[in-house]
């Protein structure tokens, strides 16, 4: 399936206070990394509902990456605490809709972690590009009517 | 006297439930009788699709559609319904979200016809006899009718006016609607005649939800009795009433069991699994990601719980091996 010139779109919802900061970091600090994340900054990993997840995989994305403060560093207490509970549940239901548990991925970056943020757009997407495209609603039987094969 | 209205009713892939409900009128279908006439009804009364054709464009002015579509032949009727009728009613969950019907989207079409042609343990099929499209028997050229790799929602193969919801339709939105129909005072195009609130507004147990909600582990109807006033998620079962449409009549709450989600999403829920999922997850006693993905494992089927009867109609509408299939 792994295929050379396949580059993966990834979204990524990255908490306002930690994450997005931790990813502006490190383009300051000219950490290199793979541009296949599209950041969308989201004021705390527990505003990620996870319809947006798979909202993202309908529309095309190959994964998505959740970012948030640690544990115990949410600006809003506890928000990242839901973002952590939900992300087993929906790891299970993307299974059952035969969507790989490595195309999902919750992780904790803070502001001063621009290394980690690199490192995680790193792995995760030479994992996704391994499992090649999703292309959920791209060429199967979703769009199409009437056919019987 | 001016001539009387004309409706139809039609059945694709349904239980027939839906057809009890109008049954389930009681005298009232008396006064539908009376204000209208019924010319296509499959379940009481024989049909045949030329019958159909003959219809003149608009004559018959609403046609009911129940049932999921998942065979060439379904497509052709609706679509030729569609073609006769100036109004198409989506009538009842499985046409308006896929149903129960929908959940085979879970499983491919070969997965579908290998069950219950070759290993389901009451079948004897020595020869692994399939049905096919077209065969010849006796020299007569048999056909029977294609069926998709998936099912469909009604409003995915033809254009839908309004939808019906419930599993089946309570008789009290029938009669609304009919009646709305009758007297020509429709919503706008597209609507479902139903609240759009959610259930855990007009539950009869809403004073008992508390403000967070936290469950611990899951409960299920089938091994514990819950108990008959208090909050079903309190308790610990899951009840899709928080992500799904009011307007039952609460009927399943008021014989103890919790909402499974048959009036499908509230307007505001794009999708009403990942919905239910956030309600039910994002507030609990797991604080680490070991008791988080404990708490998760111990749900035996998500998918199947939170899209019981609206999977055709998801985000994501069906398991992702029908494509390779």
């Amino acid at each position: 399936m792994a295929d050379a010139q396949f580059e993966p779109k990834i979204v990524g919802f990255l908490c306002r206070w930690c994450s997005y900061t931790g990813a502006d970091l490190a383009g300051t600090s000219r950490i290199q990394y793979p541009p296949n994340v599209v950041p969308i900054r989201v004021m705390c990993s527990g505003r990620v509902d996870p319809t947006f997840v798979v909202k993202a995989f309908a529309n095309g994305a190959d994964g998505v990456l959740i970012a948030g403060c640690h544990p115990g560093d949410c600006h809003y207490q506890e928000g990242n605490y839901k973002a952590m509970r939900r992300y087993p549940m929906l790891l299970n239901l993307l299974d059952q809709f035969g969507i790989e548990r490595d195309r999902v991925r919750l992780e904790w970056v803070s502001a001063s972690e621009g290394d980690l943020f690199a490192t995680v757009v790193k792995d995760l997407t030479e994992k996704v590009r391994a499992l090649g495209p999703l292309n959920w609603n791209g060429n199967g039987p979703a769009t199409a009517v009437g056919e019987s094969a | 006297m001016a001539a009387k209205p004309k409706v139809a009713f039609y059945w694709c892939a349904s239980c027939g439930g839906c057809e009890e409900t109008v049954v389930d009128l009681h005298e009232d279908i008396l006064k539908v009788v009376e204000a209208v006439d019924i010319v296509l009804w499959p379940v009481a009364l024989d049909f045949k699709l030329k019958d159909v054709q003959a219809w003149k464009p608009g004559e018959v002015a609403v046609a009911f559609i129940n049932g999921a579509i998942r065979l060439s032949e379904q497509e052709e009727w609706v679509k030729l319904l569609r073609e006769k009728c100036p109004l198409v009613v989506a009538f009842g969950s499985c046409s308006h979200l896929g149903g129960i019907p929908g959940l085979a989207n879970d499983k491919t079409r070969g997965e579908i016809l290998a069950n219950k042609y070759h290993l389901s343990p009451t079948v004897d099929n020595p020869e692994k006899t399939l049905p096919q499209e077209s065969c010849r028997v006796d020299g007569y050229d048999l056909e029977l009718p294609s069926f998709w790799k998936q099912v469909k929602t009604l409003d995915q193969v033809i254009e839908v006016d309004y939808y019906l919801p419930g599993c089946p339709p309570p008789p009290s939105t029938v009669a609304t609607a009919v009646e709305a129909i009758l007297k020509g005072e429709l919503p706008p195009k597209g609507s479902v005649l139903a609240p759009e609130k959610s259930l855990c507004e007009s539950c009869p147990r809403k004073d008992s939800k508390p403000d967070k909600l936290s469950i611990s582990e899951f409960k299920r109807i089938g091994t514990s009795i819950p108990d008959p006033e208090e909050c079903f998620l309190a308790q610990g079962y899951i009840c899709m009433g928080p992500a799904t449409r009011s307007g039952c009549g609460e009927r399943c709450i008021r014989g103890n069991m919790p909402c499974r989600g048959c009036f499908g999403p509230t307007p505001g829920a794009l999708d009403q699994g990942t919905k239910i999922l956030s309600t039910i997850c994002s507030v609990g006693e797991a604080d680490t990601e070991e008791t988080a993905r404990a708490f998760a494992d111990s749900l035996d089927d998500p998918l199947g719980t939170f899209y019981r009867f609206s999977l055709p109609a998801s985000l994501l509408k069906h398991s992702r091996r029908q494509e390779e299939h």
